[in-house]
């Protein structure tokens, strides 16, 4: 973001210097901003340089308890399968389980959905879609991990290209173990977070934003072909 | 399938003859003989599906061996043909002009062995393995589990005895 304030008594004749000095030419960029280093030069202006920001909650405790009830009665699902885990999501549908009662609905596309369900192993491959995925999401947004994998590998944990521990790479609110769990354990993840966003304290957002840089600097550590913006909203 | 074994071995030269089931059998082939037998086989005994193509690392002999499974839909047989190459310097002819998939399978053999088909479309782009520095990891002598742990992080294990976890929960007071 561009502050113009802080560059209102700046001698114009400065400002060329500067600009012609610098050798990206962006002299506006400063420790606040993303450099996008890891695009193709022209590619960098076509997106965002802010960061993700903490969103604290507001002061008013009736209106946000209020909110909170608000947002763990309406969950909605990326359907996003990374493992086998994502099977155990179409049960839930169904009338056996009926997930629809909590509120609760699966969503096409990342920027309608709330809760990003990450059903067991994720490939180094899978790693990068799920934080675009992530990054894509609209606040407030919750991260339910399914399955062993997710949380220490599990029968992968010797495997060449499967994440470890997702929650180096993006923040866990809630885990569900178990190889695979059955649909009510998944359910009984999803009620406990709803427990925890009405008490209002599943603040993976707020994490994500505060530890952007190691959550960043994790990411790109096993990412080698970086070619996304450094935070894509 | 011993007829077309024997019709085989007329034109090429072949060994290690082994038939498994009825409908099963595998033979071993020249590399530089291969694509011809394969192209033989199909326009003369319709073998015309290709199962697969995938290959062995036999590290001990320094060898790799690819083989190639061939169906034939009137007699419900199947073939493989086996081929050794070199393992210093894996190189393979190309049959993708036979079957278009047999390119994907080849892309995977050269990502995953590092086994090289000169002239096959897309075979040196990344299918699986996006950003893969390092040996091709199918190989007998990649250590998976050392570049696990040099690569990524590893969660502690909490070591919980039942014992303990149990009386914990039926008397807290304890």
């Amino acid at each position: 973001m561009i502050d113009k304030d802080k560059y209102k008594d700046v001698n114009p004749v400065e400002e060329e210097v500067k600009t012609l000095e610098s050798p990206k030419n962006n002299w506006y960029v400063d420790e606040k901003t993303l450099a996008n280093a890891d695009l193709p030069e022209e590619e960098r202006e076509w997106f965002s340089d802010a960061r993700p920001q903490v969103v604290p909650p507001i002061r008013w405790t009736p209106m946000e308890k209020f909110l909170n009830w608000a947002r763990a009665k309406s969950l909605w699902i990326l359907a996003f399968g990374t493992g086998c885990g994502a099977i155990e999501l179409r049960p839930l549908l169904t009338a056996r389980y009926d997930i629809s009662r909590f509120g609760m609905a699966p969503r096409p596309t990342p920027r309608q959905a709330s809760v990003f369900m990450i059903g067991g192993y994720v490939s180094l491959k899978t790693l990068k879609r799920i934080v675009r995925s992530y990054e894509q999401m609209q606040g407030p947004k919750f991260v339910v991990a399914v399955c062993s994998c997710a949380i220490n590998g599990g029968m992968y944990w010797d495997s060449y290209n499967t994440i470890k521990r997702i929650d180096n790479y993006i923040p866990v609110d809630v885990y569900v173990t178990g190889c695979m769990p059955r649909p009510e354990a998944v359910l009984s993840g999803f009620q406990k977070l709803q427990q925890l966003i009405m008490d209002g304290k599943a603040e993976g957002q707020n994490l994500y934003a505060e530890k952007f840089d190691w959550y960043k600097a994790n990411q790109k550590k096993v990412i080698k072909d970086w070619n996304m913006p450094d935070y894509n909203w | 399938m011993k007829t077309i074994y024997e019709d085989l071995n007329k034109r090429f030269t072949m060994s290690g003859y082994k038939q498994q089931r009825d409908d099963l059998a595998f033979v071993t082939v020249d590399k530089d003989q291969l694509v011809n037998a394969i192209t033989y086989l199909k326009d003369y005994h319709k073998f015309t599906h290709l199962a697969f193509v995938t290959a062995v690392d036999w590290l001990e002999e320094n060898e790799f061996q690819i083989t190639y499974l061939l169906h034939n839909y009137e007699l419900k047989v199947d073939l493989g043909l086996k081929v050794r190459l070199d393992r210093d310097n894996p190189t393979m002819d190309t049959i993708h002009h036979l079957w278009k998939q047999a390119r994907v399978y080849q892309r995977e053999l050269h990502e995953m062995f590092g086994i090289d088909f000169p002239g096959s479309p897309g075979v040196n782009d990344p299918m699986i393995l996006e950003s893969w520095e390092g040996p091709p990891p199918m190989r007998r002598d990649f250590d998976t589990k050392k570049y696990s742990e040099e690569t990524y992080d590893h969660r502690e294990r909490q070591h919980i005895e039942p014992e303990d976890h149990l009386r914990k929960q039926l008397y807290p007071e304890d």
